[in-house]
């Protein structure tokens, strides 16, 4: 279960995220609704912690990991897929998973696994980073946070400029892993592609809660949806 | 020939300090002002060591060769932990930070080891004339003119710095510790997301870059002498390979120091070290306005 408890949080002087709370329990598919702008990545950034917190706690499993240095959450057991991918891009495929690893401490086990999620990787573990195309980038940004042996997996966007079929293959993976109780927050633009996944969708404007509502409700009321995001 | 010889020399102890230098720069986009007084600081502290080991002077030699980078190296590391920290790694407020440690340095050297240039005895020392080969009557001849020579420790020293050089390329490219260090450079922020502890990649960053200045000082101290001010020239040398080369690009820093060696010995020969020097200089205007990312650097980060 991860938990964040009225977080407040920022860059430098200005603040981004006011009061922010929000949980995700092991198995569950919890999206982030919001304009751009409204503090999704950040919300992110500041679980791993990345940006410092001015008030509040993020608790993973009832530990306060806040607490912690930034290089010491993702061995707690969380995997972040970034926004953009941000893959060490002059490292090799397999180096991009080794770092995974020894984040998580994990084994060739958990190697394997990740890369029998996604086989065209394992044919190119030798070729830099930068030089995958755009798709088998976020199938290594996933792989890699899929290394760490996450129990809370964070996804910003990851189907940004994708081809459908891509699409459809990282939301394979999402349902694999939360079939094995893993918890998932997922940042995501497209509303259709948030409704068919999600258990539930929590909406965010200028760094606070709005509502939080399950995703039964909104297929059942897409009206929800344009009220709470304005379009 | 001869000229080229005194060119490797320079050569191959400016590709150690301007490798350190651009260690630092590439990993921790830190400009470190107070380089060369590291470089300083390992001579004179091989004087020191070498002063106060008994027995023939290659013992005194190899204790320092050992001891003077390390304890400059776990010096920078400090200076890291303490002083860089502290000012977040902030671009300006590093340099400012630099500075300070550079002048503290600098002052703290001429208070205790005072204003002398102190030699160190190589240890070992042999001339060795050099063959010169010319076409005679009946084919290549070899033969050995007055004056072409040079010495075995001067050998040693271009054979040194390449093991060294090497040794760096493989801790960056094939141990775990290089890829922590690459990773960092690449997405600093990224790689605190995926457990790597950039403090400490920082400190030991700093610290191997204060190390190899300190090296290539030892493995010059027997030809130069040791001097509180010497570090102002490897400082600016280092400066302009790395800016040749192309900022934080190794192999980049290693040619462009074999180019400005090179060319600082052959020309302080037959011209005059100040012609050398304003060549370089001239040469660094050059690669910033016609090819800013330097000559071996990949573009714009
Ligand atoms: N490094 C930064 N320094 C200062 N402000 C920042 C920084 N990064 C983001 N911000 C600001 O924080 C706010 C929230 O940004 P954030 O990236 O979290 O939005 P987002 O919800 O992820 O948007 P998008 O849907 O466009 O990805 C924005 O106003 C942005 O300008
Ligand atoms: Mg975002």
């Amino acid at each position: 279960m991860l938990e964040l408890d009225k977080i407040n949080a920022g860059y430098g002087r200005a603040q981004i995220l006011r009061d922010l709370s929000l949980s995700v329990a092991p198995g569950e598919i919890l999206c982030l609704l919001g304009r751009n702008g409204a503090g999704k990545t950040t919300t992110m950034k500041a679980i791993m912690g990345l940006l410092p917190l001015m008030s509040g706690a993020v608790r993973l499993e009832g530990r306060e990991i806040s607490k912690l240095p930034a290089h010491k959450v993702a061995g707690c057991g969380i995997g972040y897929i970034p926004q953009g991918r941000r893959l060490f891009g002059e490292l090799t495929v397999a180096q991009n998973l080794e770092i995974g690893l020894r984040a998580g401490g994990s084994g060739r086990e958990v190697l394997e696994d990740a890369l029998d999620l996604f086989p065209r990787l394992r044919e190119r573990m030798h070729q830099r980073a930068q030089t995958l195309s755009g798709g088998e980038q976020q199938m290594l940004a996933t792989a890699r946070a899929l290394c760490v042996r996450p129990r809370i997996l964070l996804l910003d966007e990851p189907t940004e400029g994708l081809q459908p079929s891509m699409i459809a293959a990282i939301r394979d993976v999402i349902g694999v892993m939360r079939d094995r109780g893993v918890g998932i927050l997922l940042v995501e633009q497209r509303i259709d592609a948030v409704l068919s996944v999600a258990d539930r969708v929590a909406f965010i404007e200028n760094g606070r809660n709005l509502e939080t509502l399950e995703a039964e409700a909104l297929r059942r009321d897409h009206r929800l949806i344009e009220t709470h995001l304005g379009v | 020939m001869l000229a080229s010889l005194e060119g490797a020399v320079t050569a191959a102890v400016l590709a150690l300090t301007a490798i350190g230098l651009s260690l630092v720069f590439g990993v921790m986009r830190v400009v470190n002002v107070a380089h060369g007084e590291f470089f300083m600081l390992g001579a004179v502290l091989a004087w020191w060591v070498a002063s106060h080991v008994g027995g023939p002077p290659a013992v005194g030699f190899v204790a320092a060769l050992v001891i003077a980078p390390l304890a400059v190296g776990a010096l920078a590391a400090l200076a890291d932990m303490t002083v860089l920290k502290r000012v977040a790694y902030d671009p300006e407020r590093t340099i400012v930070a630099t500075i300070g440690i550079l002048y503290i340095l600098q002052q703290v050297t001429l208070m205790t080891y005072g204003p002398e240039a102190r030699p160190v005895e190589a240890p070992f020392n042999t001339r060795l004339a050099l063959p010169w080969v010319e076409w005679g009557e009946g084919g290549i001849q070899l033969y050995w003119p007055w004056g072409l020579s040079t010495t075995s420790y001067k050998l040693f020293v271009i054979g040194a710095a390449a093991a060294v050089l090497v040794g760096v390329w493989l801790l960056m490219a094939r141990t775990r510790i290089g890829l922590l260090m690459r990773a960092t450079q690449l997405d600093r922020e990224m790689a605190l997301a995926f457990g790597i502890p950039v403090e400490r990649v920082y400190a030991m960053v700093f610290g191997i870059g204060g190390a190899l200045a300190a090296l290539g000082a030892v493995l010059i101290v027997p030809i130069q002498q040791a001097h509180y001010l010497m570090g102002g020239d490897p400082l600016l040398l280092s400066f302009i390979v790395v800016i040749i080369g192309g900022l934080g690009s190794l192999p980049g820093t290693v040619a462009a120091a074999v180019l400005i060696g090179l060319s600082d010995g052959i020309i302080s020969v037959f011209f005059s070290p100040t012609l050398a020097k304003i060549l370089a200089t001239l040469l660094v205007a050059l690669v910033l306005v016609f090819r800013p990312q330097g000559l071996f650097g990949t573009g714009a980060k």
